[in-house]
């Protein structure tokens, strides 16, 4: 007995200081600190690290000239399967993160050791298209929050773990779903709904942080009555898609949240829906007290290839044409990178960043001309995009925009009519990867072998270095399979990304040169995140089924 | 040293020798000696929706164990065994006897070969006795495959559950025209070390630093392409394209379908 006693209280007094937090915990994360985000570097406060979404840190400890000291520090495995999507969010010495489906996890970030486990059960019928995928919490006062799978979200006690509250956001008969990570703005949690692939209508909502009670909900269909609602004919617009399932960005000067839209449904059969189905495949920007349309930019009218606007609005303050100006960086799922002006939605200027032919060019308003191709022929980019969700980042150093392309990559598609039912897949047909041969394997959402025998005859992964004034790539790191991995820039002008290869890299931001790599084997797929415990810098990333955390040696 | 960017331009350099589309006239028409016309599909489905649809349903799974438009059979291999089946009945179960045109036999044996789609293509699968005999005697395959360890090489992939990984029509494609059936993995690799030594192989894996291959010696190799001086993918299949007959490539199709793993 007396020697377990012994041992245990040895234990717990080793894990004391191992687990010693840096600075006291503060038990409040106002929204006042996650506005000014940028300016503690330590932490990681939102999805995206701060409300401009750039995925820049000032932290500056890991340097090109010590890249090569980074050390394994710990490993998570993720206890169920499937491409882990989670972003971590760091406060204080604690990191909370989501695994599949949705438990929410807190733990200590130099160790990797765990606090608490919340699990949610979804409701049976819980339906998504690609995945059960989460990709975070949102965090604010003594509260996280996470939206799930069968469209629920979750307020939960950042100590104890324990429920708060639980609200429906939308129904998960109607094959509803959340799976990405909130965004807090003021007092309000706000998320999107997924559930493009099912009919859904979509929408944006937020919720009162204290009581889970609807503030605001912006349809991103209108309805009768509404401006937009004529790109619509007869019922589409009831089941007409439009889901938002990436988080979006704030200008708190202009009291506008930025939202990207997803496709409309059916997804390929373009000719069974008429009109630019507004706010399909769109920017829009809403007031953020009210939830009101401010402006909207649409990027693809009536789109047939499931060309999901989701990608993350970056924001960003820099010169165009000699005017300071507040932009908005762009780079979409079909192929073209833009620059808008924030303020109004203005479009200035649109360029393919890879090949494109379902559409010859912009207009000067930046809308496509299109060019279907004949049937069965292919359009490029493929039904994956020219890019898609994945995070990109901008860093105001380099005046660089990265993000992760697929080259060379296209489909065929097959549309077809299709009838809505409530709940059911509401597709429009189908699609095949080009191939050179018939049958051969082809890239599809993920990776699933260690062997790549699909080949990069089907497609190649780069990372783009974007310059926004000229719309053209300063450098372009390609990697032979293709790449969902997100970014992250540092003050020291390293970029830290991965891909489907399982490589981890350590890039020269101003010139792609590779510094430093680790060959973690799981496909990468969020973007990594840095943070600091006890003065240290930490980068974590997720790499399959793990959860990965360097720092430099001691 | 590091792997820069421009080291791994290499594999898409290579890639600008593709000559995929070289044979294909020729291909076309090998293939049309070796299938059923659409003519015989049609005429095909209007007997199945007269005769055979009652049981085996609209789309083939109506019977129990038997998928006749995924090709799923309980005793069935070849074409003519096809045939034996719609004449004579199954004894002793609820498979009837039909009394067909020669005409109206080949078109139904077309139309569940094509997978009962009247613009596909129907592959005709003959006897794998006589396809095992060829595969092992005159069609020279085992001078290269292997099946299940037995023969062969291990230069060219082991045959021994082609029958599962492939479809009748891969087959015959691969057979009469291998280049212009090469899968993207299986493109022959020639490498050359800084050491120089060439390595010539078959690719197994490959990722942006990386290659992995079975060589020519038939050993396992993983290279570095930093390692490497030369690095070339070729687009020409090693398989040369038969000379055997329509009926040699059927036969030689019904037996690679049997080949589907040991047992
Ligand atoms: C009265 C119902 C019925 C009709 C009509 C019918 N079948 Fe069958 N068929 C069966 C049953 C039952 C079996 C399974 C026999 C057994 O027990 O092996 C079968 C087996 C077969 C098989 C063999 C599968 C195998 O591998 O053993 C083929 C081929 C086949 N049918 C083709 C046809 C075609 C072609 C027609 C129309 C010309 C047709 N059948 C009409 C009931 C029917
Ligand atoms: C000279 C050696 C050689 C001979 C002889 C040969 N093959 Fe091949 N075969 C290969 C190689 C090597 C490959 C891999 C692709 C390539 O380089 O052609 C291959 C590929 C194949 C494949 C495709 C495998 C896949 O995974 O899709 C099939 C099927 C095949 N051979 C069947 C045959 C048959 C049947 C014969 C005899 C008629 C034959 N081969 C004769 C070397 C040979």
């Amino acid at each position: 007995m007396t020697t377990i006693r012994a041992r245990f209280v040895l234990v717990a007094a080793l894990a004391a200081t191992a687990t010693a937090p840096p600075t006291p915990l503060k038990a409040q994360v106002p929204p006042e600190r996650i506005l000014n985000a940028a300016a503690e570097p330590g932490n990681w406060l939102t999805y995206n690290g701060t409300y401009s979404s750039q995925r820049y840190s000032a932290l500056d400890e890991i340097t090109p000239g010590n890249v090569d000291d980074l050390e394994l520090k710990w490993m998570l495995p993720n206890q169920v399967f499937g491409a882990w999507q989670t972003n971590p969010i760091v406060v204080d010495g604690i990191m909370y993160i989501t695994q599949r489906p949705n438990d929410v996890l807190a733990l200590d970030p130099a160790t990797g050791r765990v606090f608490w486990v919340y699990r949610h059960t979804n409701a049976e019928n819980a339906r998504v298209c690609c995945g059960a995928n989460n990709r975070g919490v949102a965090i604010h006062g003594d509260r996280v929050f996470m939206g799930t799978l069968d469209a629920h979200l979750i307020a939960l006690d950042r100590i104890t773990g324990r429920a708060l509250w639980k609200t429906t956001v939308g129904d998960v008969n109607l094959a509803y779903s959340i799976t990405m990570a909130p965004l807090v703005i003021d007092d309000k949690v706000i998320v999107g709904v997924g559930g493009g692939e099912f009919g859904i209508r979509g929408f944006v909502a937020a919720y009162d942080v204290e009581t889970g009670a609807e503030v605001w909900k912006f349809y991103t269909i209108p309805g009768p009555g509404e401006p937009g609602h004529d790109t619509w004919e007869g019922d589409d617009w009831e089941h007409g898609g439009a889901p938002a399932w990436i988080t979006g960005s704030y200008d708190p000067q202009l009291n506008l949240t930025y939202w990207g839209i997803g496709n409309p449904g059916p997804d390929w059969n373009a000719a069974q829906r008429p009109g630019d189905n507004l706010y399909s495949d769109a920017v829009v920007a809403l007031n953020a007290d009210t939830g009101e349309l401010v402006w909207h930019f649409q990027f693809t009218p009536n789109d047939a290839y499931d060309y999901d606007s989701v990608q993350v609005p970056v924001l960003v303050d820099m010169p165009w044409n000699g005017q300071p100006r507040r932009l908005m960086l762009w780079a979409n799922r079909n192929g073209y990178f833009y620059v808008l002006d924030r303020t109004n939605g203005q479009f200035l200027s649109g360029t393919p960043f890879v090949r494109v032919n379902w559409s010859s060019g912009l207009d000067a308003n930046g809308r496509p001309i299109p060019t279907p191709q004949p049937e069965g022929q292919p359009t490029y980019p493929g039904n994956q995009g020219g890019t898609n969700w994945y995070p990109p980042s901008y860093s105001p150093r380099t005046g660089l925009f990265y993000f992760s392309a697929w080259e060379d990559y296209a489909t065929i598609y097959r549309p077809e009519e299709s009838e809505y039912r409530p709940g059911q897949a509401f597709l429009g047909g189908g699609f095949d990867v080009l191939t050179p041969v018939p049958g051969a394997p082809t890239v599809g959402i993920g990776r699933t072998s260690p062997i790549n025998n699909w080949t990069d005859a089907v497609g190649h992964g780069a990372v783009i270095a974007m310059d926004p004034r000229t719309g053209q790539p300063r450098w372009k790191f390609e990697q032979y399979d293709v790449s969902d991995s997100g970014m992250l820039t540092t003050a020291s002008d390293l970029l830290f990304t991965g891909g489907r290869e399982g490589y981890f890299h350590a890039l020269d931001a101003r010139t792609g040169e590779e510094l430093w790599k680790a060959a973690l084997g799981g496909q990468i797929v969020m973007a990594p995140v840095t943070y600091e415990v006890n003065g240290r810098q930490y980068i974590t990333v997720v790499s399959g089924n793990s959860m990965v955390t360097f720092g430099l040696r001691d | 040293m590091r792997v820069t960017f421009a080291a791994m331009h290499l594999p898409r350099l290579c890639a600008a020798v593709l000559t995929l589309a070289a044979s294909l006239p020729a291909a076309a028409q090998n293939l049309a000696d070796h299938t059923y016309t659409t003519t015989d599909i049609e005429a095909g489905a209007r007997v199945y929706i007269a005769d055979c649809a009652l049981c085996h349903g609209a789309n083939g799974d109506g019977v129990d164990g038997v998928d006749l438009r995924r090709g799923r059979f309980r005793t069935v291999r070849s074409d003519d065994d096809v045939r034996r089946v719609v004449t004579q009945g199954v004894a002793g179960s609820r498979m009837p006897s039909f009394d067909l045109s020669a005409a109206e036999l080949n078109g139904i044996v077309a139309y569940i070969r094509a997978g009962f789609d009247p613009s596909g293509v129907a592959v005709r699968v003959g006897d794998p006795a006589r396809g095992q005999a060829i595969f092992e005697g005159q069609g020279r395959c085992v001078g290269c495959h292997r099946v299940n360890g037995v023969g062969g090489r291990r230069l060219a992939p082991d045959l021994g559950e082609i029958g599962i990984a492939r479809t009748a029509a891969a087959l015959q494609r691969t057979i009469l025209d291998p280049n212009a059936a090469l899968l993207p993995i299986n493109r022959p690799i020639r490498a050359v070390t800084r050491g120089g030594e060439t390595v010539r192989g078959r690719r197994l894996n490959e990722d942006t630093y990386t290659v992995q291959l079975i060589d020519s010696e038939g050993q396992l190799r993983s290279l570095a392409k930093a390692d490497l001086r030369e690095y070339e993918v070729t687009t020409t299949a090693t398989m040369r394209p038969t000379s055997l007959s329509a009926d040699q490539v059927a036969d030689v199709i019904g037996y690679l379908l049997t080949l589907r793993g040991i047992s």
